[in-house]
Protein backbone atom coordinates (compact mmCIF):
# COMPACT_ATOMS: atom_id res chain seq x y z
CA UNK A 1 0.00 0.00 0.00
CA UNK A 2 2.77 2.29 0.92
CA UNK A 3 4.03 3.02 -2.92
CA UNK A 4 0.41 3.24 -4.08
CA UNK A 5 0.09 5.77 -1.10
CA UNK A 6 3.21 7.62 -2.15
CA UNK A 7 2.08 7.78 -5.99
CA UNK A 8 -1.43 9.56 -4.95
CA UNK A 9 0.49 12.03 -2.74
CA UNK A 10 3.27 13.04 -4.88
CA UNK A 11 0.72 14.24 -7.58
CA UNK A 12 -1.82 15.46 -5.31
CA UNK A 13 -0.61 16.57 -1.72
CA UNK A 14 -3.87 18.25 -0.71
CA UNK A 15 -5.76 15.02 -0.72
CA UNK A 16 -7.31 14.60 2.71
CA UNK A 17 -6.83 11.65 4.81
CA UNK A 18 -10.51 10.31 4.08
CA UNK A 19 -9.94 10.50 0.72
CA UNK A 20 -7.06 8.57 0.83
CA UNK A 21 -8.38 5.56 2.53
CA UNK A 22 -11.24 5.75 0.68
CA UNK A 23 -8.84 5.20 -2.96
CA UNK A 24 -6.74 2.49 -1.03
CA UNK A 25 -9.51 0.77 0.86
CA UNK A 26 -8.31 1.66 4.25
CA UNK A 27 -9.00 3.59 7.33
CA UNK A 28 -8.34 6.98 8.24
CA UNK A 29 -6.07 6.04 11.39
CA UNK A 30 -3.68 3.84 9.07
CA UNK A 31 -2.99 6.18 6.16
CA UNK A 32 -2.12 8.92 9.18
CA UNK A 33 0.09 6.71 10.49
CA UNK A 34 1.49 5.57 7.71
CA UNK A 35 2.41 9.20 6.70
CA UNK A 36 3.44 10.16 9.46
CA UNK A 37 6.12 6.91 8.94
CA UNK A 38 7.33 8.07 5.67
CA UNK A 39 7.95 11.76 7.08
CA UNK A 40 10.08 9.87 10.05
CA UNK A 41 11.74 8.08 7.78
CA UNK A 42 12.64 10.66 5.11
CA UNK A 43 10.42 9.51 2.24
CA UNK A 44 8.23 12.25 2.50
CA UNK A 45 10.36 14.57 2.91
CA UNK A 46 8.35 17.69 2.10
CA UNK A 47 5.54 19.23 0.04
CA UNK A 48 6.01 21.21 -2.22
CA UNK A 49 3.71 22.99 -4.88
CA UNK A 50 4.34 23.33 -8.22
CA UNK A 51 4.00 26.96 -8.94
CA UNK A 52 3.93 28.72 -12.60
CA UNK A 53 6.04 31.62 -11.88
CA UNK A 54 6.09 32.72 -15.35
CA UNK A 55 2.58 33.62 -15.22
CA UNK A 56 2.79 36.06 -11.61
CA UNK A 57 4.57 39.33 -11.79
CA UNK A 58 7.77 38.56 -10.16
CA UNK A 59 10.47 38.06 -11.86
CA UNK A 60 12.36 34.41 -11.60
CA UNK A 61 15.74 32.93 -13.79
CA UNK A 62 16.37 29.09 -13.31
CA UNK A 63 19.57 28.34 -14.64
CA UNK A 64 21.28 24.53 -14.90
CA UNK A 65 25.09 24.43 -14.48
CA UNK A 66 26.99 21.96 -15.42
CA UNK A 67 29.82 21.79 -12.87
CA UNK A 68 33.28 19.80 -12.86
CA UNK A 69 35.18 18.86 -10.04
CA UNK A 70 38.12 17.14 -8.76
CA UNK A 71 36.86 14.74 -5.76
CA UNK A 72 38.82 15.17 -2.71
CA UNK A 73 40.90 12.23 -1.05
CA UNK A 74 38.97 10.60 1.97
CA UNK A 75 35.89 12.56 1.26
CA UNK A 76 34.54 11.85 -2.14
CA UNK A 77 32.08 13.82 -4.39
CA UNK A 78 29.45 14.04 -1.03
CA UNK A 79 31.84 16.99 0.77
CA UNK A 80 31.86 19.09 -2.65
CA UNK A 81 28.41 18.86 -2.99
CA UNK A 82 27.49 19.83 0.26
CA UNK A 83 29.69 22.94 -0.26
CA UNK A 84 27.43 23.62 -3.01
CA UNK A 85 23.69 22.62 -1.54
CA UNK A 86 23.90 24.98 1.23
CA UNK A 87 24.01 27.56 -0.69
CA UNK A 88 20.17 29.20 -0.68
CA UNK A 89 20.05 29.92 -4.30
CA UNK A 90 20.98 26.31 -5.21
CA UNK A 91 17.45 24.52 -5.92
CA UNK A 92 18.91 20.99 -6.77
CA UNK A 93 22.13 19.09 -6.95
CA UNK A 94 22.50 15.95 -8.85
CA UNK A 95 25.61 13.98 -9.02
CA UNK A 96 25.62 12.71 -12.84
CA UNK A 97 27.32 9.94 -14.81
CA UNK A 98 29.33 11.24 -17.85
CA UNK A 99 30.98 13.93 -19.04
CA UNK A 100 30.54 16.73 -16.23
CA UNK A 101 30.15 15.36 -12.47
CA UNK A 102 27.23 17.94 -11.21
CA UNK A 103 23.95 19.59 -12.53
CA UNK A 104 23.21 21.93 -10.23
CA UNK A 105 20.13 24.49 -10.73
CA UNK A 106 20.02 27.82 -9.18
CA UNK A 107 16.91 30.08 -8.74
CA UNK A 108 17.68 33.42 -8.48
CA UNK A 109 15.67 36.77 -9.68
CA UNK A 110 17.68 37.94 -12.74
CA UNK A 111 20.20 36.55 -15.46
CA UNK A 112 23.12 38.58 -13.61
CA UNK A 113 21.86 37.31 -9.93
CA UNK A 114 22.79 33.94 -11.06
CA UNK A 115 25.89 34.79 -13.08
CA UNK A 116 27.06 36.49 -9.95
CA UNK A 117 26.63 33.55 -8.05
CA UNK A 118 28.28 31.51 -10.21
CA UNK A 119 31.18 33.53 -10.89
CA UNK A 120 31.59 34.74 -7.31
CA UNK A 121 30.65 31.74 -5.01
CA UNK A 122 30.55 28.55 -7.03
CA UNK A 123 33.36 28.72 -9.82
CA UNK A 124 35.65 30.11 -6.93
CA UNK A 125 34.98 27.00 -4.97
CA UNK A 126 38.65 24.85 -4.60
CA UNK A 127 37.63 21.76 -5.76
CA UNK A 128 35.53 23.15 -9.22
CA UNK A 129 37.22 22.92 -11.83
CA UNK A 130 34.43 24.32 -14.56
CA UNK A 131 31.00 25.53 -15.22
CA UNK A 132 29.12 25.94 -17.99
CA UNK A 133 25.80 27.60 -17.25
CA UNK A 134 22.65 26.85 -19.04
CA UNK A 135 19.62 29.51 -18.45
CA UNK A 136 16.00 27.79 -18.64
CA UNK A 137 13.96 29.75 -21.11
CA UNK A 138 10.80 28.39 -20.56
CA UNK A 139 9.17 25.41 -18.87
CA UNK A 140 7.07 23.44 -20.30
CA UNK A 141 6.78 20.29 -18.17
CA UNK A 142 7.61 20.32 -14.70
CA UNK A 143 7.72 17.60 -12.22
CA UNK A 144 5.26 15.46 -14.28
CA UNK A 145 3.00 18.40 -15.15
CA UNK A 146 2.18 19.97 -18.09
CA UNK A 147 2.44 23.93 -17.11
CA UNK A 148 -0.16 25.62 -19.88
CA UNK A 149 -2.13 23.34 -20.61
CA UNK A 150 -5.12 22.39 -18.99
CA UNK A 151 -7.24 18.97 -20.30
CA UNK A 152 -10.59 19.15 -21.43
CA UNK A 153 -12.76 16.09 -21.87
CA UNK A 154 -13.47 15.67 -25.70
CA UNK A 155 -15.22 12.03 -24.99
CA UNK A 156 -19.11 12.11 -25.64
CA UNK A 157 -21.36 12.25 -22.64
CA UNK A 158 -23.05 9.26 -22.68
CA UNK A 159 -21.62 6.22 -24.69
CA UNK A 160 -22.48 2.12 -24.35
CA UNK B 1 -43.15 6.44 -52.45
CA UNK B 2 -43.25 3.06 -50.82
CA UNK B 3 -41.90 1.88 -47.83
CA UNK B 4 -38.64 1.07 -49.01
CA UNK B 5 -36.56 0.15 -45.92
CA UNK B 6 -35.81 -2.93 -44.41
CA UNK B 7 -38.59 -4.43 -42.07
CA UNK B 8 -35.86 -6.51 -40.33
CA UNK B 9 -33.81 -3.51 -39.44
CA UNK B 10 -36.91 -0.93 -38.71
CA UNK B 11 -37.83 -3.37 -35.74
CA UNK B 12 -34.90 -2.95 -33.61
CA UNK B 13 -35.39 -0.85 -30.62
CA UNK B 14 -32.83 2.69 -30.80
CA UNK B 15 -30.35 1.72 -28.48
CA UNK B 16 -31.75 3.52 -24.75
CA UNK B 17 -28.64 5.25 -24.09
CA UNK B 18 -28.93 7.65 -27.34
CA UNK B 19 -31.92 9.97 -25.35
CA UNK B 20 -29.91 10.58 -22.43
CA UNK B 21 -26.95 11.45 -24.33
CA UNK B 22 -29.40 14.00 -26.09
CA UNK B 23 -30.32 15.90 -22.85
CA UNK B 24 -26.80 15.99 -21.71
CA UNK B 25 -25.42 17.67 -24.51
CA UNK B 26 -27.73 20.08 -24.71
CA UNK B 27 -26.91 20.94 -20.68
CA UNK B 28 -24.71 22.51 -19.17
CA UNK B 29 -22.07 22.41 -16.01
CA UNK B 30 -23.92 18.56 -16.34
CA UNK B 31 -21.37 16.12 -15.03
CA UNK B 32 -21.54 12.77 -16.94
CA UNK B 33 -20.72 8.90 -15.11
CA UNK B 34 -22.39 7.67 -18.74
CA UNK B 35 -19.23 7.12 -20.85
CA UNK B 36 -18.04 4.40 -21.57
CA UNK B 37 -14.83 4.69 -22.17
CA UNK B 38 -11.45 5.61 -20.99
CA UNK B 39 -10.13 8.86 -19.74
CA UNK B 40 -7.07 8.56 -20.41
CA UNK B 41 -5.05 9.65 -23.75
CA UNK B 42 -4.00 6.81 -25.53
CA UNK B 43 -0.26 7.02 -24.10
CA UNK B 44 2.03 8.99 -26.07
CA UNK B 45 4.25 6.30 -27.68
CA UNK B 46 1.68 4.45 -28.91
CA UNK B 47 0.05 7.69 -30.97
CA UNK B 48 3.74 8.88 -31.84
CA UNK B 49 3.93 5.44 -33.34
CA UNK B 50 0.96 6.33 -35.55
CA UNK B 51 1.81 9.78 -36.43
CA UNK B 52 5.61 8.37 -37.27
CA UNK B 53 3.60 5.73 -39.32
CA UNK B 54 1.80 8.66 -41.54
CA UNK B 55 5.35 10.13 -41.72
CA UNK B 56 6.52 7.77 -43.34
CA UNK B 57 3.64 6.77 -45.91
CA UNK B 58 2.03 3.69 -44.72
CA UNK B 59 -1.20 4.83 -45.55
CA UNK B 60 -1.72 2.03 -47.72
CA UNK B 61 -4.29 -1.32 -47.44
CA UNK B 62 -3.01 -4.31 -45.26
CA UNK B 63 -3.89 -7.57 -45.98
CA UNK B 64 -7.68 -8.21 -44.72
CA UNK B 65 -6.37 -10.00 -41.76
CA UNK B 66 -4.28 -7.49 -40.41
CA UNK B 67 -0.40 -7.39 -40.58
CA UNK B 68 1.37 -10.23 -39.82
CA UNK B 69 3.08 -8.39 -37.29
CA UNK B 70 0.34 -7.42 -35.73
CA UNK B 71 -1.47 -10.90 -35.22
CA UNK B 72 1.87 -12.54 -34.05
CA UNK B 73 2.22 -9.91 -31.41
CA UNK B 74 -1.53 -10.39 -30.33
CA UNK B 75 -0.51 -14.08 -30.20
CA UNK B 76 1.87 -13.41 -28.23
CA UNK B 77 0.03 -10.92 -25.86
CA UNK B 78 -2.56 -13.64 -25.69
CA UNK B 79 -0.05 -16.16 -24.42
CA UNK B 80 1.95 -14.18 -22.39
CA UNK B 81 -1.08 -12.64 -20.39
CA UNK B 82 -3.82 -15.37 -20.27
CA UNK B 83 -2.21 -18.24 -21.23
CA UNK B 84 -4.00 -18.71 -24.73
CA UNK B 85 -2.43 -19.90 -28.04
CA UNK B 86 -3.25 -18.83 -31.32
CA UNK B 87 -1.91 -19.21 -34.60
CA UNK B 88 -0.91 -16.10 -35.69
CA UNK B 89 -1.83 -17.18 -39.48
CA UNK B 90 -5.10 -18.81 -39.10
CA UNK B 91 -6.71 -18.14 -36.14
CA UNK B 92 -6.69 -14.51 -35.25
CA UNK B 93 -8.25 -11.71 -37.31
CA UNK B 94 -7.56 -7.61 -36.75
CA UNK B 95 -11.27 -6.18 -36.61
CA UNK B 96 -12.74 -2.89 -36.57
CA UNK B 97 -12.88 -2.48 -32.72
CA UNK B 98 -14.60 -5.31 -30.81
CA UNK B 99 -17.33 -4.65 -32.20
CA UNK B 100 -17.07 -5.69 -35.77
CA UNK B 101 -16.10 -9.02 -34.13
CA UNK B 102 -19.27 -9.60 -32.51
CA UNK B 103 -20.87 -8.66 -35.90
CA UNK B 104 -18.96 -11.58 -37.89
CA UNK B 105 -19.14 -14.06 -35.38
CA UNK B 106 -22.81 -13.99 -35.45
CA UNK B 107 -23.02 -13.77 -39.23
CA UNK B 108 -20.54 -16.33 -39.51
CA UNK B 109 -22.25 -18.49 -37.33
CA UNK B 110 -26.01 -18.06 -37.24
CA UNK B 111 -28.55 -20.03 -39.45
CA UNK B 112 -31.90 -18.71 -39.35
CA UNK B 113 -33.86 -19.89 -36.26
CA UNK B 114 -30.57 -20.84 -34.18
CA UNK B 115 -31.11 -19.16 -30.56
CA UNK B 116 -28.42 -16.92 -29.28
CA UNK B 117 -27.67 -16.78 -25.28
CA UNK B 118 -27.65 -13.82 -24.22
CA UNK B 119 -26.49 -13.01 -20.58
CA UNK B 120 -28.35 -9.18 -19.04
CA UNK B 121 -27.76 -6.66 -18.27
CA UNK B 122 -25.41 -6.67 -20.80
CA UNK B 123 -23.46 -4.55 -23.81
CA UNK B 124 -25.93 -3.29 -26.08
CA UNK B 125 -24.69 -4.47 -29.47
CA UNK B 126 -24.83 -8.55 -29.05
CA UNK B 127 -29.31 -8.36 -29.06
CA UNK B 128 -29.24 -6.25 -32.54
CA UNK B 129 -26.25 -8.19 -34.31
CA UNK B 130 -27.71 -11.43 -33.64
CA UNK B 131 -31.13 -10.59 -34.41
CA UNK B 132 -29.41 -9.35 -38.00
CA UNK B 133 -27.89 -12.39 -38.34
CA UNK B 134 -31.16 -13.63 -38.29
CA UNK B 135 -31.17 -15.61 -34.74
CA UNK B 136 -33.41 -15.58 -32.00
CA UNK B 137 -32.76 -13.83 -29.03
CA UNK B 138 -32.65 -15.16 -25.60
CA UNK B 139 -31.21 -13.04 -23.37
CA UNK B 140 -30.88 -14.97 -19.32
CA UNK B 141 -31.15 -12.57 -16.38
CA UNK B 142 -28.43 -12.25 -14.23
CA UNK B 143 -28.94 -11.72 -10.62
CA UNK B 144 -27.92 -9.30 -8.19
CA UNK B 145 -27.86 -12.57 -5.62
CA UNK B 146 -25.25 -14.23 -7.82
CA UNK B 147 -22.98 -11.03 -7.77
CA UNK B 148 -24.50 -10.93 -11.98
CA UNK B 149 -22.54 -14.16 -12.74
CA UNK B 150 -24.08 -16.87 -14.89
CA UNK B 151 -24.93 -19.85 -13.05
CA UNK B 152 -24.87 -23.53 -14.67
CA UNK B 153 -28.47 -23.71 -14.04
CA UNK B 154 -29.61 -20.26 -14.97
CA UNK B 155 -27.74 -21.36 -18.51
CA UNK B 156 -29.68 -24.61 -18.44
CA UNK B 157 -32.85 -23.34 -17.81
CA UNK B 158 -32.80 -21.35 -21.15
CA UNK B 159 -31.30 -23.98 -23.18
CA UNK B 160 -33.82 -25.43 -26.29
CA UNK B 161 -32.61 -27.49 -29.25
CA UNK B 162 -32.06 -24.73 -31.38
CA UNK B 163 -29.70 -22.99 -29.24
CA UNK B 164 -26.56 -22.75 -30.78
CA UNK B 165 -24.08 -20.00 -29.11
CA UNK B 166 -23.80 -18.70 -25.60
CA UNK B 167 -22.60 -15.20 -25.34
CA UNK B 168 -19.93 -14.48 -22.47
CA UNK B 169 -19.87 -10.45 -21.62
CA UNK B 170 -17.04 -10.86 -19.26
CA UNK B 171 -15.87 -8.33 -17.22
CA UNK B 172 -19.32 -7.52 -18.00
CA UNK B 173 -20.49 -4.10 -19.04
CA UNK B 174 -22.81 -2.67 -17.35
CA UNK B 175 -22.42 -4.50 -13.82
CA UNK B 176 -18.27 -4.80 -13.54
CA UNK B 177 -18.97 -8.77 -13.08
CA UNK B 178 -16.27 -11.23 -13.90
CA UNK B 179 -16.50 -14.89 -13.91
CA UNK B 180 -13.83 -16.61 -12.33
CA UNK B 181 -11.94 -20.39 -13.19
CA UNK B 182 -14.60 -22.06 -11.27
CA UNK B 183 -17.74 -20.01 -12.38
CA UNK B 184 -16.18 -21.11 -16.34
CA UNK B 185 -15.76 -24.77 -15.46
CA UNK B 186 -19.60 -25.38 -14.19
CA UNK B 187 -20.96 -23.49 -17.21
CA UNK B 188 -18.64 -25.03 -19.25
CA UNK B 189 -20.43 -28.42 -18.32
CA UNK B 190 -23.38 -27.43 -19.64
CA UNK B 191 -21.50 -25.98 -22.83
CA UNK B 192 -19.95 -29.47 -23.46
CA UNK B 193 -23.55 -31.17 -22.39
CA UNK B 194 -25.45 -29.38 -25.25
CA UNK B 195 -22.61 -28.36 -28.14
CA UNK B 196 -22.66 -24.89 -27.64
CA UNK B 197 -20.58 -22.28 -29.15
CA UNK B 198 -18.92 -19.72 -27.13
CA UNK B 199 -18.81 -16.08 -27.81
CA UNK B 200 -16.52 -14.75 -25.07
CA UNK B 201 -16.20 -10.67 -25.46
CA UNK B 202 -13.24 -10.53 -23.72
CA UNK B 203 -12.49 -6.68 -24.23
CA UNK B 204 -12.18 -5.21 -20.61
CA UNK B 205 -10.06 -8.78 -19.62
CA UNK B 206 -7.15 -6.38 -18.46
CA UNK B 207 -9.45 -4.27 -16.26
CA UNK B 208 -9.79 -6.91 -13.57
CA UNK B 209 -9.38 -5.99 -9.84
CA UNK B 210 -7.49 -8.35 -7.15
CA UNK B 211 -7.51 -11.31 -9.74
CA UNK B 212 -6.42 -12.23 -12.96
CA UNK B 213 -8.87 -12.50 -15.64
CA UNK B 214 -9.17 -16.10 -16.77
CA UNK B 215 -10.58 -16.98 -20.46
CA UNK B 216 -12.88 -19.79 -20.86
CA UNK B 217 -10.42 -21.05 -23.45
CA UNK B 218 -8.19 -21.88 -21.48
CA UNK B 219 -10.64 -24.61 -19.43
CA UNK B 220 -10.74 -28.44 -21.42
CA UNK B 221 -12.70 -28.73 -24.40
CA UNK B 222 -13.72 -24.82 -24.91
CA UNK B 223 -11.19 -23.82 -27.00
CA UNK B 224 -12.18 -25.42 -30.40
CA UNK B 225 -15.86 -24.06 -29.79
CA UNK B 226 -14.94 -20.70 -28.62
CA UNK B 227 -14.36 -17.22 -30.52
CA UNK B 228 -13.09 -14.61 -28.15
CA UNK B 229 -13.30 -10.64 -28.83
CA UNK B 230 -10.86 -8.29 -27.44
CA UNK B 231 -9.05 -5.42 -28.34
CA UNK B 232 -7.14 -2.14 -27.71
CA UNK B 233 -10.01 0.01 -26.50
CA UNK B 234 -10.15 -0.50 -23.20
CA UNK B 235 -7.05 -2.13 -22.36
CA UNK B 236 -4.90 0.62 -24.11
CA UNK B 237 -7.28 3.56 -23.99
CA UNK B 238 -7.45 3.28 -27.58
CA UNK B 239 -11.38 3.80 -28.65
CA UNK B 240 -11.12 5.92 -31.33
CA UNK B 241 -8.31 3.95 -33.08
CA UNK B 242 -11.23 1.32 -33.54
CA UNK B 243 -8.81 -1.98 -33.85
CA UNK B 244 -9.74 -5.00 -31.88
CA UNK B 245 -9.55 -8.96 -32.77
CA UNK B 246 -11.03 -12.08 -32.91
CA UNK B 247 -9.65 -15.47 -32.60
CA UNK B 248 -10.62 -18.65 -32.49
CA UNK B 249 -10.69 -21.74 -34.36
CA UNK B 250 -9.35 -21.60 -38.39
CA UNK B 251 -12.89 -22.76 -39.92
CA UNK B 252 -15.07 -19.64 -38.39
CA UNK B 253 -11.60 -17.05 -38.55
CA UNK B 254 -11.53 -18.11 -42.17
CA UNK B 255 -15.31 -17.92 -42.56
CA UNK B 256 -15.30 -14.22 -40.41
CA UNK B 257 -12.58 -12.98 -42.46
CA UNK B 258 -14.28 -13.50 -45.84
CA UNK B 259 -17.19 -11.34 -44.80
CA UNK B 260 -14.49 -8.74 -43.12
CA UNK B 261 -12.80 -8.95 -46.66
CA UNK B 262 -16.22 -7.79 -48.40
CA UNK B 263 -17.48 -5.62 -45.94
CA UNK B 264 -14.49 -4.02 -44.65
CA UNK B 265 -11.29 -4.72 -46.00
CA UNK B 266 -9.24 -3.75 -43.67
CA UNK B 267 -8.71 -2.05 -40.37
CA UNK B 268 -6.99 1.02 -40.51
CA UNK B 269 -3.48 1.23 -41.57
CA UNK B 270 -2.45 4.02 -39.31
CA UNK B 271 -4.34 2.27 -36.01
CA UNK B 272 -2.30 -0.92 -36.82
CA UNK B 273 1.37 0.53 -36.73
CA UNK B 274 -0.17 2.43 -33.20
CA UNK B 275 -1.63 -1.64 -32.03
CA UNK B 276 1.64 -3.21 -32.60
CA UNK B 277 3.62 -0.76 -30.14
CA UNK B 278 0.89 -1.03 -27.71
CA UNK B 279 1.09 -4.85 -27.45
CA UNK B 280 5.26 -4.13 -27.88
CA UNK B 281 5.89 -1.93 -25.10
CA UNK B 282 2.35 -1.08 -23.16
CA UNK B 283 2.18 -3.05 -20.44
CA UNK B 284 3.71 -0.62 -18.01
CA UNK B 285 0.49 1.95 -19.56
CA UNK B 286 -2.25 -0.76 -18.32
CA UNK B 287 -0.27 -1.21 -15.07
CA UNK B 288 -0.78 2.43 -14.76
CA UNK B 289 -4.38 2.92 -15.51
CA UNK B 290 -5.42 0.02 -13.48
CA UNK B 291 -4.34 1.11 -10.74
CA UNK B 292 -6.00 4.42 -10.74
CA UNK B 293 -9.23 2.65 -12.04
CA UNK B 294 -9.01 0.38 -8.92
CA UNK B 295 -8.20 3.75 -6.62
CA UNK B 296 -11.72 4.94 -8.22
CA UNK B 297 -13.06 2.02 -7.92
CA UNK B 298 -12.85 2.16 -4.26
CA UNK B 299 -13.83 5.27 -3.65
CA UNK B 300 -16.78 5.28 -5.27
CA UNK B 301 -18.13 2.40 -3.98
CA UNK B 302 -17.19 3.90 -0.62
CA UNK B 303 -19.15 7.12 -1.39
CA UNK B 304 -22.05 4.58 -2.96
CA UNK B 305 -22.20 2.42 0.39
CA UNK B 306 -22.15 6.18 2.40
CA UNK B 307 -24.76 7.31 0.85
CA UNK B 308 -26.70 4.25 1.71
CA UNK B 309 -26.87 3.01 -1.87
CA UNK B 310 -26.70 -1.06 -2.38
CA UNK B 311 -23.96 -2.12 -4.80
CA UNK B 312 -21.93 -5.86 -5.03
CA UNK B 313 -18.63 -5.01 -5.37
CA UNK B 314 -17.49 -5.12 -9.15
CA UNK B 315 -14.28 -6.49 -9.58
CA UNK B 316 -13.44 -5.71 -13.43
CA UNK B 317 -14.44 -3.06 -16.38
CA UNK B 318 -14.86 0.57 -14.54
CA UNK B 319 -18.51 0.30 -13.88
CA UNK B 320 -20.00 0.05 -10.85
CA UNK B 321 -23.92 -0.87 -10.88
CA UNK B 322 -25.68 0.05 -7.91
CA UNK B 323 -29.57 -0.84 -7.06
CA UNK B 324 -31.52 1.98 -6.75
CA UNK B 325 -34.73 0.62 -5.39
CA UNK B 326 -34.81 1.85 -2.06
CA UNK B 327 -35.93 5.51 -3.69
CA UNK B 328 -38.92 3.23 -5.46
CA UNK B 329 -37.99 5.35 -9.02
CA UNK B 330 -37.32 2.81 -11.74
CA UNK B 331 -34.12 3.08 -13.50
CA UNK B 332 -35.38 5.60 -16.31
CA UNK B 333 -37.20 7.82 -13.98
CA UNK B 334 -34.00 7.88 -11.43
CA UNK B 335 -31.89 8.58 -14.04
CA UNK B 336 -34.05 11.19 -15.94
CA UNK B 337 -34.54 12.99 -12.10
CA UNK B 338 -31.02 12.80 -11.29
CA UNK B 339 -30.13 14.67 -14.32
CA UNK B 340 -33.13 17.01 -14.82
CA UNK B 341 -32.22 17.82 -10.36
CA UNK B 342 -28.74 17.48 -9.79
CA UNK B 343 -27.12 17.13 -13.45
CA UNK B 344 -25.66 14.08 -13.73
CA UNK B 345 -25.87 11.90 -16.01
CA UNK B 346 -26.05 8.03 -15.38
CA UNK B 347 -27.07 5.40 -17.88
CA UNK B 348 -30.70 3.11 -16.38
CA UNK B 349 -29.46 -0.47 -16.21
CA UNK B 350 -32.61 -1.14 -18.25
CA UNK B 351 -30.51 0.10 -21.44
CA UNK B 352 -28.38 -3.17 -21.06
CA UNK B 353 -31.58 -5.42 -20.64
CA UNK B 354 -34.82 -5.82 -18.62
CA UNK B 355 -33.15 -7.31 -15.84
CA UNK B 356 -31.68 -3.87 -15.53
CA UNK B 357 -34.28 -2.63 -13.87
CA UNK B 358 -33.47 -1.51 -10.50
CA UNK B 359 -29.97 -0.28 -11.30
CA UNK B 360 -28.14 2.55 -12.51
CA UNK B 361 -24.65 1.89 -14.80
CA UNK B 362 -22.14 5.30 -12.99
CA UNK B 363 -18.90 4.75 -14.82
CA UNK B 364 -15.74 5.46 -13.02
CA UNK B 365 -13.60 6.57 -15.86
CA UNK B 366 -13.41 9.73 -14.15
CA UNK B 367 -10.89 11.42 -12.31
CA UNK B 368 -11.44 11.83 -8.50
CA UNK B 369 -12.13 15.17 -8.67
CA UNK B 370 -15.23 14.89 -11.15
CA UNK B 371 -16.05 11.58 -9.29
CA UNK B 372 -16.72 13.66 -5.88
CA UNK B 373 -18.80 15.99 -7.52
CA UNK B 374 -21.02 14.27 -9.24
CA UNK B 375 -21.30 11.35 -6.37
CA UNK B 376 -22.23 14.26 -3.79
CA UNK B 377 -24.56 15.31 -6.17
CA UNK B 378 -26.33 11.60 -6.52
CA UNK B 379 -26.28 11.34 -2.15
CA UNK B 380 -28.15 15.00 -2.42
CA UNK B 381 -30.60 13.58 -4.87
CA UNK B 382 -30.67 10.15 -3.09
CA UNK B 383 -31.38 11.78 0.36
Amino acid sequence: MRNELLEIIQHNSKITTVDLAALLNSDEETIAQEITACEKEKIICGYHTLINWDKTNRDKVTALIEVQVTPQRGQGFDKIAERIYRFKEVTAVYLMSGGFDFTVIIEGKTIKEVALFVGQKLAPLESVNSTATHFVLKKYKDYGFILEKTKKDERMAVTP
Amino acid sequence: MKDYLSKHAKVIPPSGIRKFFDIVSEMEDAISLGVGEPDFDTPWHIREEGIYSLEKGKTFYTSNSGMLELRQEIALYLNRKFNLDYDFKSEILVTVGGSEGIDLAFRALINPGDEVLIPEPSFVSYKPCAYLAGAKVVPIPLKEENNFRLTAQELETYITEKSKIIVLPFPNNPTGAVMEKEDLESISKIILKHDLIVLSDEIYAELTYGREHVSIATIDGMRERTIIINGFSKAYSMTGWRMGYAVGPSEVIHLMTKIHQYGIMCTPTTSQYAAIEALKNGDSDIGYMKRAYNQRRRFVLDSLGKMGLRCFEPLGAFYVFPSIQKTGLSSEDFAKQLLLEQKVAVVPGTAFGESGEGFIRCSYAYSIDDLKIALERIEAFVN
